[in-house]
């Protein structure tokens, strides 16, 4: 096959790409955006197979089956709650993928260049190797944080920064030992050891940050992952792979930042970590109503009664609803209240669950319409007309604090209002704060009940009354 | 400890302050029962429904009031009209006596059990504080007393409240007016509203409003320049006479107009205001009826007779003052709900044993003697709501500390400038090949950019995973060198295929399966 075919394949799948996510604009064409996906993907490794593959197709067959298998099987087992340790466990293979390809490209053709363009491409590889390696053992790490192998609190070692600074430092000066090594036919030692700078520094970064700022760990690992594609396709001089890397790049970028947005946090402070373990943010005041015991618990049956006297219902889902299963009760009650005449809607935060639209695709699983499911800005100023709000396993998201109490950790983190509205009832464990670590003023409010209990269990005793 | 609950002995009084239901609760917390024969009779608990929930039945209330660690009563004590006894001088040290006791009204009592040693906690001193809601007799009997109002109303009223149109001709919907909407008027707004009525009210303080109108009730507003009549504790204050004669105006104007009027405008500690004139009883049509909820506070019609019905100009005026005793059983119900909260909160250990905390502020403001020591008044309440205003100014203060200086406008040059400075120093040392990637990849994240601006936050984790399975694309580099005549690099080529392999089916294929749920 010659190179024009090839290039103009490439060309072919970098637009199908972009259509892809393009698709994913709306509902009605994400799933052709996806094909579009699988298209582009099919199209670049037919090509390269037929086009560039000249040995050891055996391998690479075995490769690809052995591979594809486990991919599908993991598609298809993975729980919608256990999404994000999904993805962090594919980020991580990418990552993993990329530092295999830059240590087989820098010991197969290290010779055939020199000079500018020799220093330039043994940049390329360290590069790619280096983020590759970071995105790994990062996303490894954000792996065992999310699957709760390991603890989500923020480890804190005494002179984390300086550590980081030292890693930095250490990894420029490697590139340069390389670069010379390199141009002198070897320097591989050095990239060896920047691999396992890389390697200690992606576990460190993540290992800083807390549970709550998971959703913007999982999108910069996104990011990583395209950055390190990018830096591959410079190192091997290939133009799809760019295309693809900046792409995927840039929108792991862009979900950072609307992650931190919606916090209200610095993406700089975010990575380097330790959210709501402060001294200043441990004793935070409860705001101006929170006189601690003043929360007024409800009984399930009294909750059904307002749900069922209601006209508007908004549901407020977090993280804890996930945990606790209880997506596909929380749609059984609101079919039960549809048919009842009560409108019920779904208002979700954009850092609710731990990741990125992580809410949508649970109540999607649930087979909750999307089409009554709300981001916070479009329903925020409803609440007035609500009659009764239900918060299930959320704190922060739901939290006055942020608006009323200036010098909370929280403060001017956009937040859903339910205490707007006439009835707030929030399902709850118990009165353990949000991963910020800040109390809550939302449970002390007049017009909030608490519902105690597992979420799972006081939304099966909702349902039970409702059917009454 | 031991709960003893003698009968009421006033006339007319119907309620009781222990029911079987409530008793059962009680004995969780750890307190045997005891309650004086016959006492739940008018209220339709009967003996042995009390003795089924484990309450001892004693015959002689002396032997109870003298007995028990703990009384309850809803009435505060007056002489027995047969035994001649007083109660009060039955109790002594170590006692305690749970009751409407109203201790401004009652000094001489107050010392009296002050004298004994007594402890005494009047349920209509409990503070009206969110977390004493639930203790809060006077709002549950206010409640019942304004639904009452209604059913007395009606009782008299000698037409339909709803409007209908039937063969026999056409009946005009009754009309309500409200007199001041505080749990009793609202309840008499709800019951009046579900019987068809068209209800009116009117109310002092501007924020209830929006309860009235959440009734689907009208709100009468006063064209009067803002005064608010919000008092401390979520009562009604006394107005300025400029707004009073305007206040007058109105009610003037809707007596006329008006089938029903339902006051229940008090001020505590004061006489009831005179709301409605004799010239307007006069104005009222004949028929219509007047329950004055005031009237044991003198009442807000100089007509009306306290515990009477009396026809004036035409007009039916109800001065009951023991409504909530005509729903004795209900009363009952809510008062000895109440009473447990109460002791709920007195008896923290649930052990039997009360502890009188004075540290906490609704235990605090029920206690009106502790141990002989007479505790009443109490200091004014906290205000669970903090002004509202001292807040939104630091809030607003907060905010434009925070607010950042103005950039200098050509400031947005600055990266602009250095980015043109690094592809410059580039662009002079780079090989043509590489800035051909670069403009590549410049471009891409400016595609990029745009396209994932556009991405429907719901779609978000559907995003995550595509992006990942795209990003696998790096299997192009592992396929490029799996030919390789190295064996290193053939394994670590292998190697990657296998894992982008992975990423690309698995990425894709678990997108495809989540797109799949989204519905509508």
């Amino acid at each position: 096959m010659n190179t024009g075919i090839i290039t103009a394949s490439y060309i072919g799948a970098s637009a199908l790409f972009i259509l892809a996510l393009g698709g994913l604009s709306h509902q009605e064409s994400a799933r052709r955006g996806n094909f579009y996906g699988m298209l582009g993907m099919g199209l670049a490794l037919v090509v390269t197979i037929f086009g560039l593959v000249t040995n050891n197709q055996f391998f690479l067959i075995v490769g690809m089956l052995a591979g594809g298998g486990i991919g599908w099987y993991l598609a298809k087992t993975v729980e919608m709650t256990q999404m994000p340790e999904l993805v962090a466990i594919l980020h991580s293979l990418v990552g993993l993928a990329a530092v295999f390809v830059g240590y087989a490209n820098a010991l197969d053709h290290g010779s055939s260049i020199s000079g500018v363009e020799k220093t330039i491409h043994d940049v390329e590889t360290y590069l790619g190797i280096l983020i590759g390696a970071v995105t790994f053992s990062g996303s490894v790490t954000a792996y065992l944080k999310l699957s709760a192998k390991i603890g989500g609190k923020p480890l804190q070692l005494p002179g984390r920064h300086l550590f980081n600074l030292g890693l930095l430092v250490l990894s420029v000066l490697f590139a340069i030992f390389f670069v010379q090594g390199s141009a002198a036919g070897g320097g591989l030692v050095w990239l060896v050891l920047m691999t396992l700078l890389a390697l200690v520094f992606g576990v460190h970064m993540v290992m800083a940050i807390g549970g709550a700022d998971m959703p913007v760990v999982v999108s910069m690992l996104n990011s990583y992952s395209g950055w390190a594609a990018a830096a591959m396709g410079f190192m091997l001089g290939n133009d799809l792979l760019i295309v693809v890397g900046a792409l995927v790049g840039s929108s792991g970028a862009i979900l950072s930042y609307i992650m931190c947005k919606a916090m209200n946090r610095k993406f700089v402070n975010v990575i380097l970590g330790g959210f709501g373990t402060g001294p200043s943010k441990g004793g935070a005041p409860a705001g101006p109503a929170g006189e601690a015991g003043d929360v007024q618990p409800i009984e399930a049956e009294e909750a059904a009664n307002l749900l069922a006297d209601a006209r508007e219902v908004m549901i407020l889902p977090g993280y804890g609803m996930a945990v606790a299963q209880a997506q596909h009760t929380v749609f059984e009650i609101t079919k039960k209240l549809r048919e009842k005449g009560v409108n019920v809607r779904f208002g979700i935060h954009p850092v609710a669950g731990r990741m990125p639209g992580h809410m949508n695709v649970l109540l999607a699983e649930a087979r909750v319409p999307y089409d009554i499911v709300y981001e916070m800005d479009e329903i925020n100023g409803d609440f007035p007309k609500v009659d009764v709000s239900i918060v299930i396993g959320a704190n922060d998201i739901v939290n006055p604090a942020a608006q009323e109490v200036p010098d909370s950790p929280i403060a001017g983190m956009p937040v859903l209002e339910p205490w707007k509205g006439k009835t707030t009832i929030v399902l709850k464990r118990g009165m353990s704060t949000g991963y910020a670590g800040v109390d809550n003023p939302l449970f002390y409010k007049e017009n909030t009940r608490m519902l105690f209990g597992d979420a799972k269990d006081s939304v099966d005793a909702l349902l039970k009354f409702l059917n009454e | 400890m031991r709960i003893g609950v003698p009968k009421e002995i006033d006339d007319g009084e119907k309620r009781v302050a222990l029911t079987p239901d409530v008793a059962i609760q009680l004995k969780k917390l750890g307190f045997t029962l005891a309650i004086e024969t016959g006492a739940g009779d008018a209220a339709s608990f009967d003996d042995d429904q009390y003795r089924e929930a484990g309450v001892e039945i004693v015959e002689d209330p002396k032997a109870l009031w003298h007995s028990c660690d703990i009384v309850m009563k809803v009435r505060p004590p007056s002489p027995h009209p047969e035994l001649g006894f007083y109660g009060v001088e039955l109790l002594g040290k170590g006692q305690t006596l749970i009751s409407f006791l109203y201790p401004a009204q009652n000094p001489e009592m107050l010392q009296e059990l002050s004298d004994r040693g007594v402890t005494a906690l009047s349920m209509d001193s409990v503070p009206r504080i969110s977390r004493a809601q639930k203790m809060d007799a006077l709002s549950s009997m206010a409640n019942i007393a304004g639904y009452r109002a209604v059913v007395e109303a009606a009782q008299h009223f000698g037409r339909f409240f709803t409007g209908q149109i039937t063969a026999a001709g056409k009946i005009p919907p009754a009309k309500v007016l409200v007199i001041g909407a505080g749990v009793a008027g609202l309840a008499a707004i709800g019951a009046a509203k579900s019987m068809g009525a068209i209800v009116r009210a009117f109310d002092t303080r501007p924020e209830v409003k929006e309860q009235v109108e959440s009734m689907d009730a009208e709100f009468l507003l006063l064209d009067f320049k803002d005064e608010d009549g919000s008092g401390q504790g979520g009562y009604a204050k006394t107005m300025s006479p400029e707004f009073i004669k305007a206040e007058m105006d109105l009610f003037a104007a809707q007596a006329a107009e008006v089938d029903i009027i339902i006051t229940t405008a008090l001020i505590p500690g004061k006489p009831a205001p005179e709301l409605i004139t004799e010239r307007m009883v006069a104005s009222m049509k004949p028929g219509s009826v007047i329950v004055d909820l005031a009237a044991e506070a003198g009442g807000n019609c100089k007509l009306t007779v306290a515990n009477e019905v009396v026809v004036k100009h035409g007009v039916t005026l109800i001065g009951y003052t023991n409504l909530p005793s005509r729903l004795a059983a209900q009363a009952s119900q809510l008062y000895a709900t109440n009473l447990r909260h109460l002791l709920t909160d007195l008896c923290p250990e649930k052990n039997g044993e009360i502890v009188v905390n004075m540290e906490d502020e609704v235990i605090r403001g029920a206690t009106v003697v502790k141990e002989g020591e007479i505790t009443w008044p109490p200091p004014a309440p906290r205000l669970s709501v903090a002004p509202k205003s001292d807040m939104g100014d630091k809030a607003r203060a907060a905010v434009e500390k925070a607010a950042p200086k103005p950039a200098h406008p050509l400031a947005f040059l600055a990266p602009l400038a250095l980015a043109g400075l690094v592809l410059f120093g580039l662009g002079s040392v780079a090989p043509p090949a590489f800035i051909g990637h670069l403009t590549v990849f410049v471009l891409s994240c400016f595609i990029g950019y745009m396209v994932v601006w556009g991405v429907s936050h719901s779609l978000h984790t559907p995003l995550m995973s595509v992006t990942n399975a795209i990003s696998s694309i790096i299997v192009i580099g592992a396929l490029i060198q799996i030919s390789s005549d190295s064996a290193l690099v053939v394994v670590l080529s292998t190697l990657a295929v296998f894992i982008t392999s992975i990423n690309i089916v698995g990425g894709f294929a678990v997108t495809q399966r989540m797109l799949r749920m989204f519905r509508k």
